[in-house]
């Protein structure tokens, strides 16, 4: 395991290290030390590589990532696996706002809580909250899935298109055009993987499904005067 | 963007080296605010004396024989300790209203940029190093404080547009957003009698918090009425002469990080701000919730 002390050799040094695994993997297992808050630690990364962060980090954690899993040993910042491609991000603290932003695929784990606009704009990531997570979440989020443990902020799936939103939880309120749907088998199922893979020891049957209504893709006559 | 830091003490023992975290804490935050930095701190209070702490942008030739003037002027002794651009005028706690309203007469451009038993305010344009250096604040010491760097937005950066702003006897805010309704909200509270200096949008937030509290109000009573009254973004951080407090907007995009231990309460835009506080790891660490008040009192 290589070992990278971010306060002395510095964040381009890292992510530069990092990305050299691209195209030849030469070491599989890093650790960063003394991240203490820094920004976009392990961003870009696109190779199958463990990445450990002992500690808390800034902004855009882990963004952009492909194939590599990231630990983070404390909380992140905003934006965490913003934009993810595959891969996984395991955060074992809190995750600030926007946590999972715009991503397309792979997995986001936060143990701790979520704050505002978690998996929003999601475009077919994952995102397994085990806390709370505050408002506006998921909004206009396309595809994935968003699960959460605990319970949901405001505004909840706003604008929403065909991401799936499964809550265990209280749902302050939901947002425009997202209803609670029915719990089907294959929804059991998929509620099932996530739990399993993210490591809850959550029940699928405790969860309510959300989704969208689906009246706002078309333009509606009747609302013309609204605008 | 804008960098806010605070720190509220509860150990004692911590208040020699005030100064010296604010504005460690202070300098991480330059890439959210180079353009200007300022810190407001609490200090200790001497029975019956009021400070207040003035700015020029000619401090040799304005302090020279300041003190002896407004002596004179208000009929008591004055002492001024000057510190840079600015000067700590000691005058009697009775006097300081007829002190504040005498420096008008005999200094033309000096800015009074806080009032009160124990507050000190300092400002300037500038890195916030070359800022805490100027001013030397890491030798300071004081029951709380707040800083803020500053990237300007709605009013120019002048030290008058710098943060942190007081419109009341020890009162201070500083603020990462911008507020939309500060010119009405401006005219308003200057027909209601406020004193409001600047065309900076913070600047009226303080008022209005000032002008709230004027009328009854407690910090909390409103910091949660500005939550309804305000519009815009806000991160808002306000000291009092023995309280510290926190509100966020309901959207809350402006960030916000505090950590509390046994010794001390801190608030920083970001946890990089925080990192290098005592007892950081085993602090409670959490981000505070979007149109919710927080204050603490000593």
């Amino acid at each position: 395991m290589q070992t990278y002390n971010l306060e002395a050799d510095g964040l381009r040094g890292l992510n530069s290290a990092l990305h050299a695994q691209n195209d030849t993997v030469t070491e599989d297992s890093w650790e960063v030390t003394n991240p203490k808050g820094s920004h976009a630690i392990a961003c870009g990364l696109d190779a199958p590589i463990e990445v450990t962060i002992k500690g808390s980090t800034g902004y855009y954690c882990a963004g952009m990532n492909q194939r590599a899993t990231v630990h983070v040993e404390g909380s992140v910042g905003p934006g965490v696996a913003e934009n993810m491609m595959s891969g996984q991000v395991i955060v074992a603290g809190d995750a600030s706002q926007y946590a999972g932003a715009t991503a397309h695929g792979g997995l986001l784990v936060v143990r701790g809580n979520a704050s505002s606009r978690c998996g929003i704009s999601l475009k077919g990531a994952d995102i397994v909250v085990q806390g709370n997570i505050g408002h506006m979440s998921a909004f206009m989020a396309q595809a994935g899935n968003l699960v959460v443990c605990g319970d949901a902020g405001d505004a909840l799936g706003d604008s929403l298109y065909e991401a799936r939103i499964f809550v265990r939880g209280t749902v302050k309120s939901l947002g425009a055009d997202c209803v609670e749907k029915e719990m089907r088998p294959e929804h059991l199922e998929i509620l099932k993987y996530l739990l399993e893979r993210s490591g809850c020891d959550a029940k699928p049957e405790e969860f309510r499904r959300y989704g969208s209504a689906r009246q706002l893709y078309n333009f509606d006559v009747d609302n013309a005067q609204a605008y | 963007m804008c960098g806010i830091v605070g720190l509220f003490l509860k150990d004692k023992s911590l208040e020699p080296k005030l100064g010296a975290m604010l504005s460690e804490m202070l300098i991480t935050m330059t890439d959210r605010g180079p353009d200007s930095a300022g810190i407001a701190i609490y200090g200790s209070d001497s029975d019956g004396v009021g400070k207040l702490t003035v700015q020029s942008d000619d401090p040799q030739v304005d302090f020279e024989t300041l003190a002896d003037e407004l002596g004179d002027a208000i009929g008591a002794p004055v002492a001024l300790s000057r510190n840079d651009t600015h000067a700590i005028l000691d005058v009697p706690g009775d006097k300081l209203e007829a002190a504040r309203d005498a420096l008008g007469g005999l200094r033309e451009g000096l800015r009074i940029m806080s009032a009160g038993d124990v507050i000190e305010i300092f400002k300037e344009v500038g890195l916030p190093r070359d800022v805490s250096e100027r001013f030397d604040l890491p030798a300071m010491s004081g029951t709380h404080g707040i800083g803020h760097t500053r990237m300007a937005t709605e009013s120019a950066v002048t030290t008058e547009g710098a943060h942190p702003f007081s419109t009341g006897s020890d009162q201070c805010l500083v603020h990462n957003g911008s507020l939309s309704n500060h010119n009405s909200l401006r005219r308003k509270l200057i027909r209601e009698g406020m004193r409001i200096e600047s065309m900076n949008d913070t600047e009226v937030g303080a008022a209005y918090l000032t002008w709230k509290m004027r009328n009854g109000a407690s910090l909390g009573e409103a910091l949660e009425s500005s939550i309804d009254d305000l519009d815009g973004f806000f991160t808002f951080v306000v000291g009092t002469k023995d309280g510290f407090g926190v509100v966020r907007d309901p959207i809350a995009c402006k960030p916000a990080v505090m950590a509390e231990t046994d010794q001390y309460v801190a608030f920083g835009s970001e946890y990089r701000a925080l990192v290098n506080l005592p007892g950081i790891e085993e602090a409670r660490v959490w981000e505070p919730e979007p149109a919710t008040v927080y204050f603490w009192k000593h």
